[in-house]
């Protein structure tokens, strides 16, 4: 799902040979990472080998696009005059313990944001990249996630 | 040679410059200042300076008052004839660049290192603010995974650090803003340098401007323009030192864990265990044994985090430990930043603590004076970031 961008300035990322594939993910609309053919581990930020076993046998494989908050803080300042509120965030996907992204979580009013909330994968498409974000699958109402 | 490297060198001399908020003037002129008067301070002449050492180096990307002069301009500046130099940023942290001065000293490279750190910060940021200063078009370096989602400022990737330690710990902002409240009251002592001097209640805390939640205001530091100097030189010149020489105990320079801002698997720990772990396996003093603590306080967080890291209270204690400042109060348990900090002191980027330390440990601190300081601790650095020194009062 492609959504607006809640952010009035979005720095592109640097080119780099290694990351291309994870900025271009966006387009079929699925969320990829490195994984290790070998030994099955996943990794991010992309890098030539796995960290684990050394393999050189890692390519881009798709992830369920589940996460959860693992932290998070809304930004107040107005780095870019007129900007809202917004949450930037660290999350965690399901695929592997401490598999993590700096995101943003998007689609719910910031204070409705808390540690542990379920999220689903979304893309901003800026720049020319496809921007992996996140919007919340459940309330506080709801508890956190299953 | 010592059994640690580390042994055989001191800091013979320290000096900062003016330190302000917009002066003015440009980043050697700082420079040379501090380093002049660290020069005499340690009972030398510039002759006797055979190294340079500084963080990060003027070369160092855009710099926006960042950076200060590289090595060169000071070695052409005071026309030292040099057998070392080093300006560099990738290091255990600011200190880093005193680590390897000592390091230069104890393998006979040099005698006397000029090891400096200026910023003029808070005149490059003009009247425009923080906001001057940010916001590039294109994401780089390790920004590459931040500054895409609007982690623009270091405050958007510490803040998180502080909302995992509240989730986990029930860590609360009344215990976070007593680092804010004490390190005023110090600076106030510090009349001479310190930025920011008024009295400030927790009540005001709790009330400053939000800029990424849980951290207002109030728990960011403050730029300035300033030089710190410090010499490092070969012990044997410790008893030909007119002020006192201060001895390096022990350094903490690992690297351990993912270092970077949200892969380390303990996001309330990070870089600062594995630097802090590696400190005490070089010294035979234990965290009670320390008479003051100069900890990094960029952000009130970090100075939490080190305070955990460094074993003063347990992983996941300091929230208690802060509760009401008693314990970080000049005549707590742990007299903590007894020059301000960075939060009130002013952004000296990890030098000032080294500067206040050497006071310290030196007895010259007057109205802010820790009784009998021995040992003294200095951590630097955040988030991926970490180097530490133990440093002792020479007998």
């Amino acid at each position: 799902m492609i959504i607006p961008d809640p952010l009035l300035h979005r720095p592109a990322p640097a080119d780099d040979p290694l990351h291309a594939f994870f900025w271009r993910s966006g387009a079929d609309g699925v969320l990829r990472m490195l994984r290790c053919a070998d030994c099955g581990y996943w990794l991010h930020p992309p890098s030539p080998r796995c960290p684990q076993c050394l393999s050189a046998a890692v390519t881009p494989q798709p992830l369920s696009g589940w996460a959860t908050v693992h932290t998070f803080t809304i930004n107040v300042q107005p780095w870019t005059p007129g900007q809202d509120p917004y949450v930037y965030a660290i999350v965690e996907l399901p695929e592997q313990v401490g598999l993590r992204l700096s995101t943003n979580v998007v689609g719910a009013a910031p204070e409705d944001v808390f540690i542990a909330q379920a999220l689903q994968v979304a893309f901003v498409h800026r720049h020319d990249a496809y921007y992996p974000v996140f919007i919340p699958l459940t309330s506080a109402e709801d508890g956190a996630a299953p | 040679m010592s059994d640690k490297f580390e042994h055989d060198a001191v800091i013979s001399g320290a000096a900062r410059s003016a330190v302000g908020r917009r002066l003015g003037r440009s980043a050697l002129d700082l420079t040379v200042d501090a380093a002049v008067t660290a020069i005499v301070d340690a009972g030398l002449s510039r002759g006797d300076i055979d190294g340079i050492c500084t963080y990060p180096g003027g070369s160092a990307d855009v710099t926006f008052g960042y950076a200060g002069p590289p090595p060169q301009e000071v070695q052409d500046a005071l026309r030292l004839n040099l057998t070392w130099f080093q300006g560099s940023a990738e290091l255990p942290g600011q200190l880093g660049a005193v680590v390897a001065a000592a390091m230069a000293v104890s393998t006979g490279l040099c005698r006397h290192v000029l090891v400096y750190r200026t910023v003029t910060e808070s005149s490059a940021q003009g009247g425009g603010g923080r906001a001057a200063v940010l916001g590039s078009e294109q994401a780089h370096s390790y920004g590459v995974w931040s500054a895409p989602y609007g982690g623009t400022s270091p405050v958007n990737w510490l803040a998180p650090v502080a909302m995992r330690h509240m989730y986990e710990f029930g860590t609360t902002r009344e215990q976070l803003g007593q680092l804010a409240v004490t390190f005023r009251r110090h600076a106030a002592l510090d009349p001479e340098a310190a930025v920011f001097t008024a009295p400030l209640t927790l009540d005001a805390y709790l009330a400053a401007r939000m800029i990424s939640t849980p951290l207002c205001l109030l728990d960011c530091d403050v730029p300035v323009d300033g030089s710190t100097a410090l010499i490092v030189s070969t012990a044997a010149h410790a008893p030909n030192t007119p002020h006192g020489a201060v001895r390096i105990e022990a350094v903490g320079t690992a690297a351990r864990g993912r270092l970077s801002w949200d892969q380390y698997a303990d996001l309330t720990s990070m870089a600062a265990q594995g630097a802090s772990d590696h400190l005490w396996s070089r010294t035979d003093l234990r965290p009670t044994d320390v008479d003051v603590a100069q900890l990094y306080d960029g952000f009130s967080i970090l100075a939490l985090v080190w305070l955990e890291a460094l074993g003063f209270c347990g992983h996941g204690e300091a929230g208690p430990f802060l509760e009401g400042g008693a314990n970080i109060a000049l005549d707590g348990r742990l007299p903590l930043n007894t020059n301000g900090g960075q939060l009130s002191g002013g952004r000296l980027h990890g030098y000032g603590w080294l500067h206040e330390a050497v006071v310290q440990l030196r007895h010259a601190a007057g109205a802010r004076q820790v009784l009998d300081a021995e040992v003294a601790l200095v951590a630097n650095g955040g988030g991926p970031i970490a180097g530490a020194l133990l440093l002792t009062r020479h007998r």
